[in-house]
């Protein structure tokens, strides 16, 4: 303290203070409100049938998976490959909350509808388990660094994927049936824009910047007084968290878990979006996942061609975009917005001129 | 009292002795240089002082306060900062954000409120961005502030690099060869940097430097330093004159 401080009275302070607070934020909420109008009604009258609102569902998963994952690959930097592990963790503890309070609570608190209770405790509960999980396995796997980090974060997905599979509990190989099907658009919908929100809010904060510091340069990074233990581990465990919650979405939606799906295969799928992405997007990170997750359905008939698809992008992007889609920029509505009226205003003024030409 | 007081400091690689019983003060707001010719242990003393390394033997008094057993972040915390030989930015970030990381201790506010956004976090967010603009604009950096750091020509690399470490508020500032690959215009310019810096800040400098001029030209005490023993001390006009020095730079 002392002679920084100095250097600039409270007006000062004031102004900039006001300068922070005046965010795109609510221009950024109304266009997202306006999303889910739109997408609701269609659902609601049919336009959408149950087949694209299922998908709707999954894209909303992807991009809660995605931008979880980009916390400790974008932002942090460090390469993980068993995000799908955290996503079983969160999925089958959810399951079995479900499953355990679907019988207790039956009825409608006051206007919260039931399906909306259940999923919040039992979503509480996969961030935790996740969080847990990732604090176990973050502590001593964020000593290693680049590919043996990866291998190590793989190695915890498979083994994730293995106790489950040996799991009475679980249900075992055969999957885990009977999960109350109570995910409605709505609630997938909102869990996805709180945790984005969330994300966003935290890269933007003095902890968000340690963490990118951390990416660019750790020797400089502990240079200027970040504790780089806490800051990898902190990174780490949110990744964890909201990637459990990704599954517990994921749980709620199919009513049936099995081990397969979360596989070596799935973690590689959440890595490819967030690399296609722009490690270190948030926006880039939904737009892969809205492409990467909608695209295999379109191509149904060539399921047994996924993966193909998905290292030929791969390959695409690190040829033509090594960046990803947005680099480490993100897409804010507001200047779109602000764009698009420009370029009217513009096109607005060139008839007024025609006019008076004639 | 001293501001960096180092009794004895020795550090053995295997059976190499890279620093021998190496002693400094730097007092209040001195500017001290570090000299010798390459191999002779200067970094290795500089990675002791900010915690990189664990010294084999004797102890650092960073403002009063014992180093030992502190990580180099927690050192940062008592009071010293230090620069790099290669240029150490965060290059894919704003030249803002990189003087905003290392304000980061400066503030207090918790991971609830850097989330919630409540005044605390808007009230210190204000004060971080006011004190990286006035820091910027201390090194003629304000234009650039939006600017990625690796944009930046090199000269202006070095300065960001400077302005980086003083936004952590030290009282002891370490710049480990500031003039390394500048011509002799931008060395020039950077001895008046390094002179306001310390004449504005009230910081300490311990520096290390090759640029017999810029070395001379504004230390107002020198060590020198071979073989991790320190063979002489005193103003510039003494090393100059001292025969040992000599010895080390040009041989027998």
């Amino acid at each position: 303290m002392g002679i920084l401080e100095r250097m600039m009275s409270k007006s000062e302070q004031k102004k900039v203070y006001k300068k922070l607070s005046k965010s795109s934020i609510i221009v950024n909420l109304s266009v997202i409100f306006v999303i889910f109008i739109v997408l609701n009604t269609l659902i609601n009258t049919g336009v959408l049938n149950r087949y694209y609102s299922t998908i709707l569902v999954l894209i909303l998963v992807a991009i809660i998976m995605s931008t979880s994952l980009n916390i400790g690959t974008g932002f942090l930097g460090q390469l993980i490959l068993g995000h799908a592990g955290f996503m079983a963790i969160g999925a089958y503890t959810a399951a079995l909350i479900g499953i355990a309070l679907n019988d207790v609570i039956v009825n409608d608190f006051l206007f919260i509808s039931r399906n909306l209770i259940i999923f919040v405790i039992a979503g509480s509960g996969a961030m935790f388990t996740a969080s847990i999980a990732g604090l176990l396995v973050g502590t001593p796997a964020l000593r290693l660094r680049g590919d043996y980090l990866g291998i190590m974060t793989l190695g915890f997905g498979e083994i994730v994927r293995v106790i489950i599979t040996n799991l009475e509990i679980t249900n075992g190989a055969q999957g885990l049936m009977g999960i109350p099907r109570l995910m409605t658009f709505p609630i997938a919908f909102w869990t996805t824009v709180i945790v984005v929100l969330i994300i966003y809010l935290f890269m933007s904060s003095r902890h968000g910047r340690a963490i990118l510091s951390i990416r660019e340069d750790e020797i400089a990074s502990e240079s200027v007084g970040i504790n780089i233990t806490k800051y990898k581990i902190m990174g780490f465990v949110l990744a964890s968290l909201f990637g459990g919650l990704g599954g517990a979405v994921f749980a709620f939606q199919g009513g049936f878990l099995a081990p397969v799906s979360f596989g070596f295969i799935k973690s590689v799928e959440i890595f490819v979006i967030v690399v296609l992405g722009g490690m270190g997007s948030i926006s880039g990170a939904i737009i892969a996942a809205i492409i990467l997750t909608f695209l295999p359905e379109l191509l149904r008939e060539f399921d047994q061609y996924r993966l193909l698809l998905y290292s030929g992008l791969l390959v695409v992007t690190m040829l033509f975009r090594p960046q990803g889609l947005m680099g480490t920029k993100e897409l804010d509505p507001k200047k779109q917005i602000r764009k698009v009226y420009r370029f009217i205003k513009k096109i607005i003024k060139k008839d007024i001129n025609k006019g008076s030409d004639l | 009292m001293a501001i960096l007081e180092v009794n004895d400091l020795t550090i053995k690689f295997g059976g190499l002795t890279a620093v021998d019983n190496f002693n400094i003060k730097v007092e209040d707001n001195e500017l001290v240089g570090l000299i010798g010719p390459n191999g002779a242990g200067k970094t290795t003393v500089f990675n002791l002082l900010t915690g990189v390394y664990e010294p084999t033997d004797g102890t650092i008094f960073i403002d009063g306060k014992n180093t030992k057993g502190k990580k180099p972040s927690q050192i940062v915390m008592l009071g010293s900062s230090r620069t790099f030989q290669n240029i150490r930015l965060f290059k894919e970030m704003s030249v803002l954000d990189n003087i905003k990381v290392a304000y980061h201790n400066e503030m207090t506010y918790n991971l609830l409120s850097s989330i919630i956004k409540n005044k605390k976090f808007k009230e210190e967010e204000a004060r971080a961005n006011m004190v990286a603009i006035e820091l910027l604009s201390v090194f003629g950096l304000e234009g650039y502030k939006e600017e990625l750091a690796k944009n930046l020509p090199y000269g202006k690399q070095r300065k960001l690099e400077i302005a980086r470490a003083l936004a952590t508020n030290p009282k002891l500032l370490l710049l480990d060869e500031p003039a390394a690959g500048m011509n002799p215009q931008e060395t020039e310019e950077l001895m008046d940097t390094i002179k306001l810096v310390k004449d504005r800040f009230k910081v300490s400098v311990l520096l290390i430097e090759h640029d017999m001029k810029l070395v001379m030209g504004i230390c107002e005490r020198i060590v020198v330093i071979d073989y991790g023993k320190i063979i002489a001390k005193g103003s510039p006009q003494e090393i100059r004159k001292n025969k040992d020095v000599i010895k080390a730079y040009l041989g027998e």
